[in-house]
């Protein structure tokens, strides 16, 4: 763990070694370390340097194409932000107030039961994917069953209130769309939750430690939001910039043959939910907006995008560790495409 | 990282959001709501900047600092995002963009009312996307009979220039254009990126988008007129 580098570093109250390392030393030979910029040094340089080269930068960035990919990724960046920052009060706050035997008074016992209780429970967040990633991740270190924070994890982006509503509005005088919708997220996040009970295996996740606090509540409350924000923002930082690339790169006429088949029109606009990244809260009117494909394509577009997406993907890496990513990324993109095309025979 | 660079990469994100807000610049990238999300979440990471700045500073002095963490290396990306609002600050999504992308009237097909406009107002003010609506799943039956004013920027498909303006749903990355086609005799000099005023009335005449085929509705111009970028170039 690079942590007790730094502890160590510090408490020599000599000029720290800081980042210079790509693997984290053994905390034995701190002593033997080159002696490197500190970060705070390594910060300013860059600060200067951004500054002074600034006209280069407007420069390069004058291209339109260089032109649209910054505002599209600025644009992922600043409106996710305030979900993620909520996402990291809400979770920092579980972490720092709720007491430890809380979960376990409340969550039901047996796991099975929990899944579902958790997916409903999820309807009370109100907010995208970028929140619920951290709240999830407090969940299993203050002792919830896995299973039962991920179907969390799952449903809330899915199901909440702002999300029902917004489908409504996209699709006027259609609310079957809204029923399958709600219930497509709903049976996939369940059937999620109960597979990892099932098969999941704890030791693929590798949540980030967090320290104990002696100094108080409110000392272990703002350090867990720095710590969650800048950890889980720099790989919302990587999902931003691969959707933005996407975005830019891949011709939108790539889409019109493909929408005339009906299987390839549901896992085109599965791929495609994945790769653009939109946030839950305003999918449906992207959805709605490819008129071109047929319903369930529409709905598998919307069930698969809350479950997971580049910029989902590299949060949930970043928060379970990568050995889990690898394994829920491409089940819950399964489970979400079968889950749409069965309520799209069923009701659509 | 240390935590004084953490406390500064903290300051930097939320004070760029912040800055964003203050100057507007944020209608560039998201809706004009999300300024209640952005002011709130930039205070708290500029709060959180300070209590770790001043946190570090008590805790040197002390010289009993516990907790120096090493963060994941990963926070430096952030930076990312900082250059981007602060030093490189790219303009609204514009022409570039809606000559590579289908217009997006069809979402409009299952609107249901189409209220009559206003017969007091001459000419009537209409956003491109009610005016492509009224004119393709209604067959303009609310538009006859009417001056109709529109305001978008220009763009070019192929060699014939079209008034457009970019739908937002949530932020600019699904940003898409809503195209209408000009019908009538144009002034010559209409550049790309050039925002206009465009009074007209109902025509039956449209066209098909040759990226998606969607609809695209003309109106018969009878005056274009430029006009400076507006502070929201979004819908």
């Amino acid at each position: 763990m690079p942590h007790n580098d730094c502890v160590s570093a510090e408490l020599a109250d000599t000029p720290p070694p800081a980042e210079t390392s790509a693997t984290p030393a053994p905390p034995r030979e701190p002593a033997s370390r080159r002696r490197g910029l500190t970060s705070i040094e390594a910060l300013a340089l860059l600060l200067i340097f951004g500054l002074t080269a600034r006209p280069g930068l407007t420069e390069i960035f004058a291209a339109p194409a260089a032109q649209a990919w910054s505002a599209r990724f600025v644009a992922v960046c600043v409106q996710a932000f305030p979900f993620l920052v909520l996402g990291v009060v809400l979770s920092a706050a579980i972490a720092a107030f709720v007491p430890a035997g809380f979960f376990h008074k409340v969550v039901p016992k047996r796991t099975a039961l929990a899944v579902p209780v958790a997916g409903v429970a999820g309807a009370v967040l109100p907010a995208c994917e970028c929140a619920s990633v951290p709240v999830a991740g407090a969940l299993v270190r203050r002792g919830v069953a896995p299973a039962a924070a991920f179907t969390f994890m799952l449903a809330s982006p899915a199901i909440n209130p702002i999300v029902v509503v917004s489908t409504f509005v996209a699709f006027p005088g259609d609310p079957r769309m809204v029923v399958a919708r709600v219930a497509a997220s709903l049976a996939a996040a369940i059937a999620i939750g109960w597979l990892w009970a099932k098969l999941g295996k704890t030791e693929w996740l590798n949540l980030p430690k967090h320290h104990h606090h002696d100094d108080g509540k409110w000392a272990a409350f703002w350090s867990a939001i720095r710590h969650d924000f800048l950890h889980a923002g720099g790989y919302l930082v990587i999902g931003a910039a691969i959707a933005a690339s996407l975005n830019t790169l891949v011709p939108e006429t790539w889409l019109q043959p493909i929408a005339d088949d009906p299987v390839l029109g549901v896992l085109a606009l599965a791929v495609l939910a994945v790769l653009v990244s939109i946030c839950s809260e305003s999918d449906a009117f992207v959805a709605a907006s490819l008129t071109q494909f047929s319903p369930t394509a529409k709905l598998a577009f919307m069930v698969v995008g809350p479950f997971i997406d580049v910029k989902l993907a590299a949060m949930q890496a970043g928060t379970f560790g990568r050995r889990f990513a690898l394994r829920f990324a491409p089940t819950a993109f399964c489970a979400a495409v079968l889950a749409a095309v069965l309520m799209g025979v069923l009701l659509l | 990282m240390r935590r004084d660079a953490q406390a500064v990469i903290l300051l930097l994100v939320g004070g760029g959001m912040l800055r964003l807000a203050a100057t507007g610049d944020y209608l560039n990238y998201v809706k004009p709501y999300a300024f209640w999300l952005i002011v709130p979440a930039g205070a708290i990471l500029v709060a959180v900047a300070a209590i770790t700045a001043v946190n570090t500073w008590r805790a040197k002095k002390d010289a009993d600092d516990g907790h120096g963490h090493g963060e994941p290396k990963v926070a430096w990306l952030l930076l990312a995002p900082v250059v981007g609002m602060l030093l490189v600050a790219p303009d609204a999504l514009g022409s570039y963009e809606a000559e590579r992308t289908g217009t997006v009237v069809g979402a409009e097909e299952n609107r249901s009312t189409y209220p009559e406009l206003p017969d007091d107002v001459d000419p009537v003010p209409l956003t491109l996307l009610d005016y492509a609506a009224r004119a393709i799943f209604d067959d303009g039956a609310t538009l006859e009979g009417h001056r109709i004013q529109l305001r978008g920027f220009i763009l070019y498909e192929g060699d014939e220039p079209q008034l457009a303006r970019m739908v937002v749903s949530c932020c600019a990355a699904d940003a898409r254009p809503v195209k209408i086609g000009f019908d009538g005799d144009l002034p010559a000099n209409l550049e790309p990126d050039q925002w206009v005023e465009v009074v007209g009335e109902y025509t039956d005449r449209q066209g098909r988008d040759e990226i998606n085929g969607e609809l695209v509705p003309y109106i018969a111009v009878e005056s274009i007129t430029n006009i400076p970028t507006p502070e929201n170039e979004y819908q």
